[in-house]
């Protein structure tokens, strides 16, 4: 099993060297070709609008929706939560409309308001995350059937999940926490290697058994 | 759950967001959208590029506040802005202002001949220059949280940043290959923090992101300074005294983006027109050369 991270610019090696860390192949993509036989994809930190103009640039657009609508599991982090987010507060067109959600950029100010703090993230166990956000984006509007993940003290949501799709405000490459790359790579597991009786038609291979 | 803002963690983190990307000089919220528009990661505000500082002579200072505040205005990208070596006052003035990074940089005239910035001082993280791992170890000492190999700017002539960003990761290579006691000397050689030193050794690269700056001019120099071991790159004089600004700083993000593939190198370098004059490096008295400021 092999899990793409998406390596226009940014935070790509992180990523890289946290998938290794827990056993898992992973592959730099860069063009389309290099998204073949991948059983889900990271989008990693970085800036947005630079991100924007190289994947419409290398022709991205299609083949990672497409990944995307296959089921195959996507995890967004920073920029990566901005371009998979449906609506953008401000109008910026959407990159991948994959997540019912609306996203605030720089939400927080500019970079000497990045911060680190401790979050509960229940999905991958009680001890709390290491949640490190640095000109970061939050999640201004939840729409339904999109799962809220984890939270600020003051209620702002900053990790949600839609089916496949789990989208972070913060960057877990950068503080050695590994659970949110686990969870990732047990849906990429799943998709590559239905489990007996959950590809029938109606069946979601990625729930994992939790309420959606 | 308390919030701790401006940690080593989120100063050294925006800089490792940057990393695969360009970060262009401009001098006008309209070259700042030009930028932008071209795909850079982040942008320098300053008020003339390095080859017209170069040009004008004289003292070379800080960025009229006013226009540093015009160009964070036009774009969503992050914004860095120079101060002078040592001129801690103006670094003050630029962290009010609320830029993102500040560049400790010897393209401006330096303020203090001996001491560099106390960059732990500071909420607002910094990127130094360096030509060798001593002088990098030493600006990380102090603070900087980024670091830039120089080449020496404004000059369209990428020899010295080819030296400088050999130079660096030979001397990595060279602690790598080091016994452990052997540490303590090669620390007191490149007058360097030992700690540091036995870090680098062990890790086999700098603790911070480092860019190559300093002379990139087409996007194949772009493309060699990242073959050479660059985490992205500067382009100052490059794009904005170049015929075609927007297609050249286009190409130059592609090139640094496809660093190892030539094909997509020679795609994206076709029909720029002139790329800036240059003046070749080598012809530079010692006096005016800039990489020489700061030690």
């Amino acid at each position: 099993m092999r899990i793409g991270v998406l390596a226009l610019h940014g935070a790509v090696i992180e990523h890289i060297r946290t998938l290794q860390a827990i056993g898992v192949e992973p592959v730099t993509v860069r063009l389309p070709e290099d998204l073949e036989g991948l059983s889900g994809l990271i989008l990693p930190g970085g800036e947005s609008t630079t991100m924007r103009k190289l994947v419409a640039r290398w022709g991205l657009r299609e083949p990672i929706m497409a990944l995307a609508e296959s089921g195959a599991p996507i995890l967004g982090t920073c920029a990566g939560m901005i371009i998979v987010a449906k609506e953008i507060a401000g109008g910026d067109e959407p990159v991948f409309p994959l997540l019912d959600v609306t996203v605030e950029r720089n939400a927080f100010g500019r970079q000497l308001d990045s911060f680190e703090t401790d979050l509960e993230m229940p999905i991958v166990g009680d001890r709390p995350v290491r949640a490190i956000f640095i000109r970061a984006p939050i999640i201004e509007r939840v729409g339904p059937g999109v799962e809220v993940l984890a939270r600020l003290p003051d209620q702002r949501v900053v990790a949600v999940r839609q089916r496949n799709v789990i989208a972070i405000s913060f960057h877990p490459e950068l503080a050695g926490e590994t659970r949110i790359h686990r969870l990732v790579a047990t849906m990429a597991a799943e998709f590559a290697e239905p489990r007996e009786g959950t590809t029938a038609a109606g069946t979601e291979p990625w729930s994992l058994g939790e309420a959606i | 759950m308390t919030a701790e803002t401006s940690t080593w963690a989120t100063k050294k983190g925006l800089a490792q967001m940057l990393k695969g990307g360009v970060i262009m000089d401009v001098v006008t919220p309209e070259h700042a959208r030009i930028a932008e528009d071209a795909g850079a990661c982040a942008v320098m505000a300053l008020e003339r590029v390095p080859s017209d500082i170069r040009a004008a002579g004289g003292v070379a200072r800080m960025s009229d506040p006013e226009m540093i505040e015009g160009i964070m205005a036009a774009v969503s990208i992050p914004v860095m802005a120079k101060a002078r070596i040592g001129h801690f006052v103006e670094a003050q003035v630029l962290e009010a202002l609320g830029v993102d990074y500040i560049d400790e940089s010897e393209v401006l005239t330096p303020a203090d001949e001996v001491n560099h910035i106390d960059k732990h001082a500071f909420k607002v993280p910094f990127v130094c220059g360096c030509r060798n791992l001593g002088e990098a170890l030493r600006r990380i000492n102090e603070g900087a949280a980024m670091i830039r190999t120089k080449g020496e700017a404004g000059t369209g002539d990428i020899v010295e940043a080819v030296r400088h960003i050999r130079t660096l990761m030979s001397d990595i290579r060279r602690l790598q290959s080091m016994r452990e006691d052997e540490l303590f000397v090669a620390a007191k050689e490149l007058e360097a923090p030992y700690d540091l030193v036995k870090l680098v050794a062990a890790e086999g690269k700098l603790p911070v992101v480092n860019f190559v700056a300093g002379g990139i001019a087409i996007p194949a120099d772009a493309a060699l300074a990242m073959q050479l071991g660059a985490e992205g790159v500067f382009v100052g004089s490059g794009i904005f005294k170049s015929e075609n600004p927007a297609k050249t700083a286009e190409a130059i993000v592609q090139a640094t983006l496809h660093f190892d593939n030539p094909k997509i190198i020679a795609e994206v370098s076709k029909g720029l027109g002139s790329p800036m004059r240059g003046i070749a490096a080598v012809t530079i008295p010692e006096a005016e050369r800039l990489a020489i400021r700061g030690w």
